[in-house]
């Protein structure tokens, strides 16, 4: 009894370089991540504002540390130090829940990635299915707040909201599927390593040239569908009609603020970051470096990962800038009229070529 | 030996309920700060509900459109069916040209059951 609870303690909280315990606690790597995480989304936050300053020749954010750096945490500040308001209508509970699902859904779905080889909290043998599970999750948390603040906008902004998340999700999940033909496993260490096995790079006999081998040149329209219906999921312009300024003013955040509203744009972009980060895993080779060559490898995984979502992130936000905001049914025609049929389409085409060829278009390694 | 399996099984999900509990902890931290920090004046103006400077006209859980139903009933089949991909996918090498088959027909029912919705106009929002 007493070493099932020194190994469980081990697990949890050991610190070995302090003479205790024979590896570093679960809570502590559990904490790191929390952490980094937090501290990147909050310069993630300050990248899309410089992005778009940027498109339109303004500075951005550039007062609070040098260019800006610490805006995000003068922003934290501010938050916490604004009244927190409930409005007198709302269900008092519900209200101040919302916010918190949101933050817990997006942080915990980051439990499974795995940023470098063997480097996921949890190498979960169904980490896509949690995933998906915990993404489409995530629409409680708008469609409780909305409906708590017993207000017009937030709940129209709710319901759209609502309507838009499932619609994309029906694609995400056939555009995951037809990864999953290819590589057979929902584990998402796995279809990163499966895209180092296979692909055009060993079928033209120059293995090093490790982009070629990823999936976003064979699956190529899934990964466009898969970037459209990620910007759609986490409500990203151009389809924040949720939240679509000139007719629902904030959508479902009307009635929040303080650290509630600030839970909820915290929610968001750490959804966004997952999103980024999924379709480096699915289609960018996640840790992978772009070339098998010295100068390329000499940089941990980890780095490479970041490289990758960051670029994912980078169109993300330029997409924010260029494209204007879409007509609700323009939106969901273009969810449930073009992607839905073409990626039904796709699973049929895929999974025809693979049986066909006997999973020969790879080199015959999988 | 198949007690430990499952063991292990479980193992991978302890994590996961680990850093929720880590997560949550942060999270509520956040969202009860301002109520201990800030100053709070409440008063029915600023508790009332936000509609563009009027009083609200009537109760905010009004009427709403039929097509939201609608697109939840039609998620719920397509997710259904993905959920009936998910284990066909990663089982596609074992099953061969008889579990394709057997998947293209459920497919094609499917398919014909959304070309019916389509032509229906239960797609449709003007």
């Amino acid at each position: 009894m007493i070493d099932w609870i020194l190994m469980a303690l081990d697990y949890l909280v050991g610190i070995p370089f302090l003479g205790w315990g024979a590896s570093i606690g679960f809570v502590w790597k559990a904490l790191l991540m929390l952490v980094v995480l937090l501290v990147i989304t909050a310069y993630v936050l300050l990248a899309d504002r410089k992005i778009w300053a940027a498109v339109h020749i303004r500075r951005g954010p550039n007062v609070v540390g040098a260019f800006g750096l610490l805006q995000s945490f003068a922003d934290l500040l501010k938050f916490v130090f604004k009244e927190p308001i409930i409005p007198a209508g709302a269900d008092k509970v519900l209200f101040l829940l919302a916010p918190l699902i949101t933050v817990l859904l997006a942080l915990t779905a980051w439990v499974v990635i795995p940023v470098d080889a063997g480097w996921a909290l949890s190498d979960l043998n169904v980490g896509i299915l949690f995933v998906l599970a915990i993404s489409s999750l995530s629409v409680y948390g708008i469609i409780i707040g909305g409906w708590a603040s017993n207000s017009k906008y937030p709940f129209l902004g709710a319901l759209r909201s609502a309507a838009q998340m499932v619609s994309y999700e029906v694609s995400i999940g056939f555009v995951i599927v037809t990864v999953l033909l290819i590589v057979g496993s929902l584990n998402l260490s796995d279809i990163v390593v499966a895209q180092q096995e296979m692909g055009l790079a060993h079928a033209l006999g120059v293995p090093w040239m490790n982009f070629l081998n990823w999936f976003w040149l064979p699956l190529f329209p899934m990964f466009i569908i898969f970037f459209i219906s990620a910007l759609a999921e986490t409500n990203r312009p151009p389809f924040d009609l949720p939240e679509a300024e000139s007719e629902l003013v904030a959508g479902f955040m009307v009635e929040y603020g303080s650290t509630p509203y600030m839970m909820y744009m915290l929610g968001e972009y750490v959804a966004i970051m997952l999103m980024c980060a999924m379709t480096t895993i699915l289609f960018l080779g996640g840790w992978a470096a772009p070339l098998e060559i010295a100068p390329f490898t000499w940089l941990p995984g980890v780095v490479w990962f970041t490289i990758k979502a960051s670029m994912v992130f980078f169109m993300f936000s330029m997409v924010k800038v260029f494209v204007p905001r879409y007509r609700y049914d323009q939106l969901m025609r273009l969810g449930w009229k073009v992607f839905l049929p073409i990626s039904i389409a796709m699973i049929f085409v895929v999974a025809l070529v693979l049986q066909i060829t006997g999973w020969g278009w790879n080199g015959g390694v999988a | 030996m198949q007690g430990e399996t499952m063991n292990d099984l479980l193992f991978d999900y302890l994590p996961i309920i680990i850093f929720l509990a880590l997560s949550a902890v942060i999270g509520l931290a956040l969202l009860v700060a301002p109520f201990v920090i800030a100053v709070k004046r409440p008063d029915p103006e600023k508790v009332s509900a936000y509609e563009c400077g009027f009083e609200a006209f009537d109760d905010a859980r009004m009427k709403f459109d039929v097509r939201f139903y609608l697109v939840a009933i039609l998620f719920i089949i397509f997710d259904l069916e993905v959920a009936f991909l998910f284990p066909w996918a990663v089982a596609f090498k074992e099953v061969g040209w008889f579990g394709f088959w057997s998947m293209m027909i459920f497919l094609g029912i499917l398919t014909v059951g959304f070309i019916y919705e389509w032509r229906k106009g239960a797609l449709e929002w003007d």
